[in-house]
């Protein structure tokens, strides 16, 4: 054991300082596309990064976890559309409405196992979508303008997209401190039990349904405040921001990063995310790109990127 | 003799046409090991799941410790101390042995929604379990992965997980299953260790280590009990050696 410098954990020290220190480079270069392009990565990072705690510790494959972002988007803008601004009231909300959803599906979804659970999260996030479109008054289909974002008593000014940048960011890294102190505790062992052999569990003494609709709670609420943030940085919501794919795109980040690594979903989002932005420059089918390319990744590096990163450690301190 | 900690009377389980238990009363008295042997699918591991909770029987009662058991779900009887090790290793591969004990000592060690402080660091998980992984010969495994161990390192682990919870029975369900005969001759030192501080039910198909260990053996047939007592009786009851041994040892 050579301590804490491993190759994963330098890129992980320079993740953490390029991502606070990237507003200092756009005031540098002017580039302020690159401030709206990471404000959307950092979001959807928290967003993986929640889906990672169900999906990547907890072994719970939901297929439904845009619900989350769409909830907690609206609960935003329903309430800014009916003259509530306060974000004060509207974040507690999106988190709130976000975890009674995530009650209510984890409540029926985790009696059921694999390909049951997988269509029943489905089928809870896209009724979530019909709902929402179906909301004539909050713009139905094509969704509805936010004209101004939450407000925090003078406090902080989202509408400045450096403050903005650094509220998603830090809570970004607050998600990850959260995510690392519960997967370490006694809950968290739980968890990781349950995903690892469900049956030993209860043999030996866990009633282990309780503790994954708790896990699965905190995970939707957390998805919500990435709803939250989205509303505020696209000043927008629309039914889309819940449909299936988006669940699918938040999967492929969580695989693609490292499933049940408390950096990995960052990666995934980063390079989904970065890869769409670059691929799509060249042709609007960039897909045909990113499906072989996962295909890979899922044949030869099972830990994702976080995987590629720790076995280069690996090979490193045998040679 | 003082009341005894298990007690099952008339137990009946019945798979489709198949009577795997067939009208089984048993009892194990404190402090005993008892063991229960059979041919193959004379019924033994339907009736450790019956006993541990994973199987309802259809009728007929099980009593733990002077209390009637029989519809307590499988995780309140694992708290109320009676513990199982399975046939078919079942542990939890992608941790390391000591991960593995110590969550067997966390099940027993009050609920499990605390959320911040971290369990490795836990002397009251990390001390029982590190002393179990000791007792079954394991001290020196505990920070390898479960995955690694070998097969017999596996079921000592079973057993090691078994005993963290400090239980009051212990259900073995073929122990020394797939071992060679070193691995199966340290199991039995370790069950004879045992055996001075816990009840044990032992199952088990290796005929000498059952008769070097039990105090009392029960016989099971296609279901049903057909003899019980001591390992000298067993040894000399005809219907037994009919059975069961006679065939044993023709082949051995």
């Amino acid at each position: 054991m050579s301590g804490w410098l491993t190759p994963r954990n330098i890129v992980v020290v320079i993740l953490i300082a390029g991502l606070t220190l990237l507003p200092a480079y756009v005031v540098l270069t002017g580039d302020r596309f690159a401030l709206t392009l990471f404000t959307r990565i950092v979001i959807l990072s928290l967003a993986a990064v929640s889906l990672n705690l169900i999906l990547g510790y907890g072994g719970m494959m939901s297929f439904g976890h845009a619900a989350y972002l769409g909830i907690g988007g609206y609960a935003v803008g329903i309430l800014a559309a009916e003259g509530v601004y306060s974000g004060f009231v509207q974040w507690p909300l999106a988190l709130v409405a976000s975890a009674l959803f995530a009650l209510v599906v984890g409540a029926l979804s985790l009696r059921t196992r694999g390909v049951y659970f997988i269509m029943i999260t489905l089928a809870f996030a896209q009724m979530a979508y019909y709902v929402f479109s179906g909301l004539a008054r909050y713009g139905g289909d094509d969704g509805q303008t936010i004209d101004k974002r939450s407000q925090f008593a003078g406090l902080l000014n989202l509408e400045n997209k450096v403050v903005f940048y650094y509220v998603c960011l830090v809570l970004l890294f607050a998600c990850i401190y959260l995510v690392w102190r519960l997967v370490n505790s006694r809950f968290g062992l739980v968890i990781q039990g349950a995903r690892s052999n469900e049956a030993r569990m209860r043999a030996i003494g866990f009633p282990t349904y309780r503790y994954k609709l708790v896990c699965f709670v905190i995970a939707g609420t957390m998805g919500g405040l990435a709803g939250a943030l989205v509303a505020n940085n696209t000043d927008f919501v629309s039914p889309a921001m819940m449909f299936w794919t988006r669940s699918g795109d938040l999967i492929v980040m969580v695989v693609l990063g490292g499933m049940g690594t408390l950096f990995g979903p960052v990666f995934g989002a980063i390079f989904l995310l970065v890869l769409e932005e670059v691929l799509s420059g060249f042709t609007e089918y960039w897909q045909i790109i990113l499906g072989p390319l996962l295909v890979l990744v899922v044949l030869f590096a099972r830990g994702g990127i976080d995987g590629l990163l720790r076995s280069l450690s690996r090979e490193k301190s045998h040679g | 003799m003082a009341e005894p900690l298990l007690q099952v009377e008339r137990l009946l389980k019945r798979f489709g046409g198949i009577l795997a238990s067939d009208d089984i009363s048993l009892t194990v008295a404190r402090g005993e090991l008892h063991a229960i042997i059979g041919p193959n699918g004379a019924g033994k591991t339907t009736l450790v799941s019956q006993l541990s909770g994973q199987l309802r029987p259809d009728s007929g009662t099980i009593r733990f410790a002077g209390g009637d058991i029989t519809s307590v779900p499988q995780y309140r009887r694992s708290a109320l101390g009676l513990a199982r090790s399975f046939q078919i290793t079942s542990l939890f591969l992608d941790m390391t042995a000591l991960d593995n004990v110590a969550l067997a000592v966390q099940a027993h060690a009050g609920h499990s929604f605390r959320f911040w402080t971290n369990a490795r660091g836990e002397d009251v998980l990390r001390e029982p379990a590190r002393a179990a992984l000791e007792r079954v010969g394991l001290g020196d495994r505990a920070n390898w992965l479960a995955s690694r161990l070998s097969h017999g390192e596996h079921r000592q682990l079973e057993l090691a997980m078994a005993l963290a919870g400090q239980p009051r029975l212990l259900l073995l369900d073929e122990p020394m299953a797939g071992m060679g005969p070193d691995d199966s001759a340290r199991m039995v030192k370790t069950l004879r260790a045992l055996k001075q501080e816990v009840t044990i039910l032992l199952i088990e198909h290796d005929m000498e280590a059952v008769f070097a260990l039990a105090d009392r053996i029960s016989v099971l047939v296609y279901g049903r009990v057909i003899a019980s007592g001591p390992p000298a009786e067993i040894r000399a009851n005809r219907q037994v050696r009919d059975a069961y041994l006679g065939e044993q040892e023709a082949t051995s």
